[in-house]
């Protein structure tokens, strides 16, 4: 069973990209029918796993084998694994049903389908591994899965900027984690993620030269591994390419850039919680980034009018909580915002894919509005959405992200306060983004020229139903598994699949943390309608009197042009440079164009002396003679 | 004495070309008895090669199949034989010579009978390299390869063929010369040019230095290494199709080759001592050609650049003396031997059809010829290194072994592996996506069958090996082991000396 959920979703790209010849629709089926059978599985393997302790780790063959660098193809089945594979096989079967009814004008369907399945195969040979090699084969392979749906739409010249700025971004984090496996082979002899991590505690003292600086091994490890998680999770510094990523089509964004691929760093830091649990520096770094990234792209959020860049940018800063919540040590808290955000954000994206459809392509949230009576399931669905992920009191996002601020406040430290604090701020921030976002869409006036009222209606039941399942994960999902992955049987759950050293205690709990954050939550939404259906004056005066802000914010920070002016062009300029001074005129100058060149010169003087005169050559000879007598005089 | 299957997998070829001088002229000059003749020849060599490495024993660091022939007596033998790493070397010259023969049928549009013998030939000196235990013979191979190849680029070039083909054989010529010299003084301090006997006596240390840095002119020039790298993109820009495709998959690897064989082996001590030079010079190979890629226009060139940053990853692999360093930089010869192929092949196909390089003269290609536009994606994503790719073990393995030994040069090189992911996304990008503005192009037709098998039979190659390395790991692993071993126990000698 393990192996059919691993290599299924391959087999489903292989043959139903081969299998266009006989009609699009047999590609599309023979996809989502095996991803959903993975789905299934996978469930099944999950409850397996709780019922009966189900876990185990399965070798495919030897990978490669050079000295003692031995790496193995494995299925390692253990509860965290086994939640990650219930999470990216069952959104990304939602996806692909979803993309049957969103596709369906487009002329490349099969290669759409087989290459969301062939992603759905890289992401879980990335979760299912037992060694970091393997892993970071799953990292570039969802890397490159990413860059190929991104710019799926390759007529686009935007679209195949983005899908390159995001492989490039992502392999700036690869670099790090390459790195990071460098250094762990080094020291440990071993990838494999269960001698590394038995050998952690005798070296949590080590000290190395690394580059002329004294480093705690662990440290430089964790910060290393933790550039890559940075990378493909999108956090403050690598997080450019996330934003520009929804040139893809929706249900990429929804199942790549929401629910799955960008968790993989998230995943990465708890799987490595043996390792990162030695070093308090890198947990404090992991938490301090995820603050910084929660806020940050909140903020951006706040202004932005495309409706595919707001979700970006919220899922941006979500993943800024789970790192935070890592980084404070409650990875099972990490893992379960994860777990919760998949359903809601897909959920998001999904609707707003729905609602981009019926308005012909139109992705402005200025053009839109008054919509909701036109399509009431999809209206619905996205309120949903918005309430789990602000946090709404009893759906999914409630208990996840008050978990996190909860344990954040918890830790008794430092960071951990101000984790708190950040998390509160920006849960009000989400809520206020979110609700414009449906305000402006669904509600007030219609503000689409080129379409009218009359032609938009609703979705097909085959995009509504995905809806469906989501909305019922995002109400529920929640409160089910609260019990399970952060609750009173979390440790029966989790076994050793993660390392925490300092236990959290929960007395220390005051009530006001509790209720703080669902009031804020709730008060945002009679505030956002005021502000941005009610009276919009008080919005444009606060947007003028701080135009700056605003167009800080607008611009998302300016990270783009200060990366253009301190990369792109100096990489360019000094490529330029290499090339034409280095290349052309020293190396080849001064090397065989100017021995040639010598050669020329020399010979055509010494073919003057050859004129055919006798005087000539008797002169010559003379001088040749005199020469020799002076030196010979000279010598003797 | 056993069956000679060395000398005939070397001299196969030479008789295929004499059998081709033989066949008459088509009147319609497609010269189908030659291209008859000429891939029975080379795919009967492969089978052979193949034969080789099936009876060929894994378990032993000796060299097998030798023969032995004294030829001027006391001066020089003609010695084969092989050990793990020259196999592969074989193996890959079988390999790509039929893949070189089909492109021809496509690309060589004048004088093919002369082309096809100037290929078997090389095919036999190239062969002749990867067999030869004897110094003298080995440069005899070495050098002889120039000819084929410079008439190659000569006869059969783009526009600018007279002046590359000088600077091709200039630069080469250059560091050969001094091979020479050192050759002669290695038989002076030695009596012999025997490369097994050479390993057995030792160089005494004090000459190696000078030796050393002889032998490094020749395969420096050849491999190339920076700074004398600048006449490989002028050669390949300005070679037809299979002369690019021998020069970057074989040629290339000699010179790696010869820093293994010859360098480490007969000079340890030097080898160690010029250890830090030779990752200066690939660290700035693998960035420097990197950024230079980065801005060409014309696709041949962007491709000769990558391979010497590629390159660069070999020979800083080789210098590590572990085992992951070494192993890897032969995978990553042997992969790139697959991958450069495959690129220039693709070049090619694009080349055949509209005379043109320019990348800015293409876009938009995959509306028109998509099967086309999946292979060259399945080769550029091999050339940036991408997991389950040929390309990503040898790397990989090369930056392993060399973070054991120098932090710095293994991040910096790294780096590399960046620019290699925008180089190459970036070519691709321009050249295949896009929107279709050339109209010339839109009559183009997708892949044909010679070219279809080529390019697909590459790209299973590449996955394969990118999947399951342990074919080649474990026929290089214990001859790797013992040239480590040896290494290590000369190095320590001198400290223990000391």
């Amino acid at each position: 069973m393990q192996y059919a959920v691993l290599f299924l979703p391959l087999f489903g790209a292989l043959f139903g990209y081969l299998i266009k010849y006989f009609g699009d629709i047999f590609s599309q089926l023979i996809t989502t029918l095996f991803v959903c059978i993975t789905a299934i599985l996978s469930i099944i393997l999950f409850y397996n796993g709780i019922s009966k302790g189900d876990y185990g780790n399965y070798i495919i063959y030897e990978w490669i084998t050079s000295g003692n660098f031995i790496v193995n193809w494995s299925i390692n089945i253990d509860p965290l694994s086994s939640i990650m594979l219930v999470v990216v096989s069952s959104v990304s079967a939602l996806v692909h049903i979803y993309s049957i009814g969103y596709m369906e004008h487009d002329p490349d369907k099969p290669r759409f389908m087989s290459y969301l399945s062939l992603f759905t195969f890289a992401m879980l040979v990335l979760v299912v591994s037992d060694n970091f090699l393997q892993l970071f084969f799953g990292w570039e392979g969802v890397g490159l899965c990413s860059y190929l749906l991104i710019g799926f739409w390759y007529k686009k010249n935007s679209a195949n900027k983005a899908a390159i700025k995001a492989f490039i971004v992502n392999r700036v984090g690869d670099f790090g984690f390459a790195i990071g496996i460098f250094l762990i082979f080094m020291y440990f002899g071993t990838v494999n993620y269960d001698e590394v991590f038995n050998l952690i505690p005798e070296f949590s003292k080590r000290e190395i030269n690394f580059i002329g600086l004294n480093f705690n091994l662990i440290t430089l490890i964790c910060l290393f591994l933790f550039i890559g998680a940075m990378g493909k999770s999108a956090q403050f510094f690598l997080h450019t390419w996330l934003p520009d990523a929804m040139e893809g089509p929706t249900p990429v964004s929804a199942l790549i850039h929401a629910a799955t691929m960008v968790t993989a760093g998230v995943f990465l830091v708890v799987r490595c919680s043996p390792i990162f649990e030695y070093s308090e520096v890198a947990l404090n770094f992991v938490a301090i980034i995820g603050m910084i990234t929660a806020f940050f792209a909140a903020s951006v959020a706040l202004v932005q009018n495309d409706i595919k860049r707001i979700i970006a940018y919220s899922t941006c800063s979500q993943l800024g909580y789970m790192f935070f919540a890592a980084g404070i040590g409650a990875y099972h808290v990490a893992i379960f915002h994860l777990f919760t955000h998949a359903f809601f954000k897909a959920l998001l994206f999904l609707g707003s894919g729905s609602v981009i459809h019926s308005l012909k392509e139109e992705q402005d949230i200025r053009n839109m509005g008054g919509i909701w009576k036109q399509m009431p399931f999809t209206w619905i669905a996205m309120i949903i959405g918005t309430l789990a992920l602000t946090g709404f009191p009893f759906l999914s996002g409630y208990y996840s992200k008050d978990a996190i601020i909860e344990f954040a406040y918890l830790k008794q430290t430092n960071i951990g306060y101000a984790a708190t604090a950040v998390g509160i701020v920006t849960a009000f921030m989400t809520a206020i983004y979110s609700w414009r976002l449906i305000l402006k869409t669904f509600h007030g006036k219609f503000n689409n020229e080129n379409l009218s009222k009359s032609e938009i209606h609703d979705s097909r039941v085959i995009i509504i139903f995905p809806l469906g399942i989501l909305v019922l994960g995002s109400i529920f999902a929640g409160f089910i598994f609260k019990d399970f992955l952060i609750g009173k049987y979390y440790d029966l759950f989790w076994l050793d699949s993660i390392l925490v050293l300092n236990k959290f205690d929960h007395s220390l709990i005051p009530n006001w943390i509790l209720f703080i954050t669902p009031m804020l939550v709730i008060f945002a939404i009679p505030l956002s309608f005021y502000l941005f259906i009610k009276n919009n004056k008080v919005l444009d005066d606060i947007i003028n009197k701080n135009k700056k802000i605003y167009n800080f914010l607008l611009n998302k920070w300016y990270f783009d042009e200060v990366y253009s002016f301190l990369f792109v062009k100096p990489t360019k300029v000094l490529g330029s440079f290499f090339w034409k001074s280095g290349d052309i005129k020293t190396i080849d100058r001064f090397g065989p164009d100017g021995i040639s060149k010598i050669i020329k010169i020399i010979s055509k003087k010494s073919s003057k002396f050859q004129s055919g005169y006798i005087y000539d050559y008797a002169f010559v000879m003379l001088i040749g003679l005199s020469l020799l007598l002076t030196i010979f005089i000279f010598y003797k | 004495m056993n069956f000679p299957i060395l000398s005939s997998v070397t001299f196969l070829p030479l008789i295929g070309a004499l059998f081709i001088f033989l066949t008459q002229n088509d009147a319609d000059e497609k010269n189908r008895g030659a291209i008859y003749v000429s891939l029975f020849t080379s795919f009967f060599n492969l089978f052979i090669a193949l034969f080789l490495w099936y009876s060929f024993d894994n378990n032993t660091s000796d060299f097998q199949f030798v023969e032995e022939i004294t030829w001027i007596s006391g001066l020089i033998k003609y010695k084969f034989g092989i050990d793990g790493i020259s196999i592969l070397f074989i193996i890959l010259t079988a390999f790509i010579t039929p893949i070189c023969i089909i492109s021809c049928i496509n690309s060589v549009k004048t004088r093919l009978k002369e082309f096809l013998i100037a290929l078997l030939v090389l095919e036999t000196f190239m062969i002749g390299v990867f067999c030869s235990l004897d110094l003298v013979v080995f440069y005899l191979f070495f050098e002889a390869g120039l000819i084929p190849m410079f008439l190659i680029i000569g006869i059969w070039g783009g526009p600018r063929k007279v002046y590359s083909a000088f600077k091709f054989f200039l630069f080469t010529l250059l560091g050969s010369v001094l091979m020479l010299v050192a050759i002669i003084a290695i038989y002076w301090t030695t009596g012999t040019t025997d490369v097994t006997q050479i390993y057995e006596i030792k160089i005494p240390e004090e000459h190696q230095y000078l030796l050393w840095l002889a032998f490094f002119s020749s395969f420096a020039v050849k491999l190339p290494m920076w700074p004398v790298h600048t006449w490989l993109p002028d050669a390949h820009v300005e070679a037809p199709t299979p002369g690019s495709v021998v020069l970057a998959a074989i040629l290339l690897k000699m010179a790696g080759y010869g820093f293994l064989r010859f360098s480490v082996g007969m000079f340890p001590n030097a080898s160690e001592y010029f250890t830090p030079l030779i990752f200066a010079l690939s660290v700035i190979a693998v960035i420097y050609t990197s950024l230079v890629a980065l801005m060409q226009d014309d696709m041949k060139k962007l491709i000769a650049y990558s391979s010497v940053a590629h390159m660069g990853f070999v020979t800083m692999g080789i210098f590590t003396f572990n085992t992951q360093g070494i192993e890897g930089s032969i995978y990553q010869m042997i992969s790139h031997g697959l991958i450069s192929a495959a690129l220039f092949l693709s070049v090619g196909v694009l080349y055949d059809r509209t005379n043109s390089r320019l990348i800015k003269s293409y876009g938009g290609l995959v509306h028109i010829i998509p099967k086309y536009s999946l292979l060259f994606m399945i080769f550029a994503l091999a050339a940036l290194g991408l997991p389950g790719t040929s390309g990503f073990i040898g790397e990989f393995l090369v930056l392993v072994g060399t973070f054991k030994v120098n932090f710095l040069v293994a991040i910096v090189a790294s780096i590399g592996v960046i620019l290699a992911a925008a180089y190459i996304l970036w070519l691709y990008k321009r050249v295949v996506f896009g929107k279709l503005d050339n109209i010339q192009l839109k009559k183009i037709k997708d892949i044909n069958f010679s070219e279809g098998f080529n390019l697909i039979t590459l790209s299973l190659m590449v996955l394969f090996f990118g999947f399951y390395p342990e074919p080649i790991l474990e026929t290089i692993k214990v001859s790797v082991d013992n040239l480590i071993s040896n290494y290590n126990f000369d190095v320590g000698r001198k400290i223990t000396l000391k």
